[in-house]
């Protein structure tokens, strides 16, 4: 593609451009319906500045995103893209977009509920959330473990259809 | 593989799987990431803080977690199911991310901590402190150094590890290093978790088999003389971090209300001794540590200006 001058490009472009990159580990999930992409300015410079935050500390995906982000931007002609890190506030699943939940459930991962709020509390019995299958719609759903295959997902099983589904954990 | 791959035809070229996976700068070849964890991120110290102690604080911190994670990780694949592997693997990389940051804060605060490497090395400040600091310079507790034992040993040891480093960090949201506070934020969500999946096991184990709880009671007797030295902070801790006394209040609580519903008592038990006047804070540790880090950095050290 001809480069294309920077002053010839507007804001609204490049935001449609980074709102196009897709997560490594979700690709069915935009990384603005993820809510990991934040924020995306020119500075005083003409430099293009693309914040993104981490779903969790040590979140390895963050390279790749980054790395996704300055492709997709310098090919469609910003020639220069600085991806940065922003912590504070921290990600929430609350970020997740509506119609990002659409996405994760109709691939068959069940979306987060709403995080918890205020103190974090200590529960020693089973974890009871309304998780309902993404595969059957049955709300009969047991967790198999709160850790599962990447750093934001627990594991669950259907008991109406039996299968196994990734569940995205409120935090 | 670069240049044999200059000479194949051009439209091979465009289908390869390694086009994607090339970026534009080279990297040192190992660590765990390839890009700085607080990139962009204003790191000036706020006024009133002082660098030094902030820098000596996070690297507490910071090696509490990277020296538990490697604890961790080396359950990977020898955990009693798939599923608690996968659990204890997702602990530990938590820990380690939560490392990066607290050692690369510490790296910004004080750049004079991080080793000197050869001229030219690429090694980046947080690999630096983490593969070529030998085990006199860590400041972990030696809790998180011991080596690992058996299953009920991982969750009696992650039960009384999360639970005072949530304390912690729960209290640092509010420090005044909004650096610290953004990566205490972050890291109170990933420790809740840890230890809801510590005290859950904790419990199950209490109220298993005759066999289960054996094996707890014998975890507690030896996790327990460590747990001294989480209540006893340095001169740093009681300047730079939070409160020691309320963190040591609410590990005791948590504690007792865990202990209770799994009902079991405290074993009766001394506590470790100080190594000539120190502790791990003090960079006086066990031996096990050395160990754990000749196998951790040796790769790392024997090549210090490795790229890829």
């Amino acid at each position: 593609m001809a480069a294309v001058r920077e002053s010839q490009l507007t804001l609204e472009r490049a935001r449609a451009v980074a709102g196009t990159v897709t997560d490594p580990e979700l690709p069915m999930l935009s990384l603005a319906d993820l809510g990991v992409l934040r924020e995306v300015e020119f500075d005083s410079d003409g430099a293009l500045i693309v914040s993104i935050t981490p779903t969790y500390s040590g979140c390895p995906a963050m390279a790749a995103m980054r790395d996704d982000l300055v492709r997709e931007l310098q090919g469609a002609g910003f020639e220069r893209v600085e991806v940065r890190v922003q912590l504070s506030p921290p990600w929430t699943t609350d970020w997740i977009s509506e119609r990002g939940r659409v996405a994760l459930s109709r691939n068959g991962i069940s979306p987060p509920g709403r995080a918890p709020a205020g103190p974090v509390t200590l529960s020693l019995g089973p974890t009871r959330r309304a998780v309902t299958c993404p595969l059957c719609g049955s709300a009969d759903t047991e967790v198999t473990s709160e850790f599962g295959s990447t750093a934001c997902k627990a594991l669950y099983r259907c008991r109406s259809c039996l299968e196994p589904f990734d569940h995205v954990k409120a935090i | 593989m670069t240049s044999s791959h200059v000479q194949q035809p051009a439209a091979d070229e465009h289908d390869s799987a390694y086009d994607g996976l090339l970026g534009n700068d080279a990297h040192w070849a190992f660590g765990t990431g390839f890009e700085d964890p607080l990139a962009g991120v204003d790191t000036t110290i706020p006024d009133g803080i002082d660098a030094a102690e902030l820098a000596s604080y996070c690297v507490m911190l910071g090696d509490d977690a990277l020296v538990y994670a490697q604890r961790l990780s080396e359950w990977t694949s020898r955990a009693p199911d798939l599923e608690e592997d996968i659990a204890i693997a997702n602990i530990a990389l938590d820990l380690v991310g939560q490392a990066r940051l607290l050692l690369t804060r510490a790296a910004a605060a004080d750049p004079g901590i991080v080793p000197s490497l050869p001229e030219g090395s690429p090694v980046p400040a947080e690999d630096a402190l983490a593969y070529f600091r030998d085990a006199g310079d860590f400041r972990n507790v030696r809790l998180a150094e011991l080596p690992n034992g058996d299953f009920a040993e991982l969750v009696v040891r992650l039960l009384v590890l999360s639970s005072w480093r949530l304390a912690i960090f729960q209290r640092l949201v509010a420090h005044p290093d909004p650096v610290i506070a953004a990566i205490a934020a972050k890291g109170v969500k990933e420790l809740s978790y840890h230890r809801d999946f510590a005290g859950r096991w904790f419990v199950t184990l209490a109220q298993g088999t005759e066999e289960s709880r054996r094996r707890l009671e014998a975890a507690m007797a030896g996790v327990w003389p460590l747990i001294g030295e989480l209540k006893s902070p340095t001169a740093v801790e009681s300047s730079v971090g939070a409160d020691p006394a309320q963190i040591t209040d609410e590990l005791e609580d948590v504690l007792a209300q865990v202990l209770s519903v799994a009902d079991v008592t405290p074993p009766d038990v001394r506590p470790i001794a100080v190594t000539r006047g120190g502790t791990g804070r003090d960079g006086m540790h066990t031996e096990a540590l050395s160990r754990m880090l000749a196998e951790m950095q040796v790769v790392a050290r024997a090549h210090p200006m490795g790229q890829w």
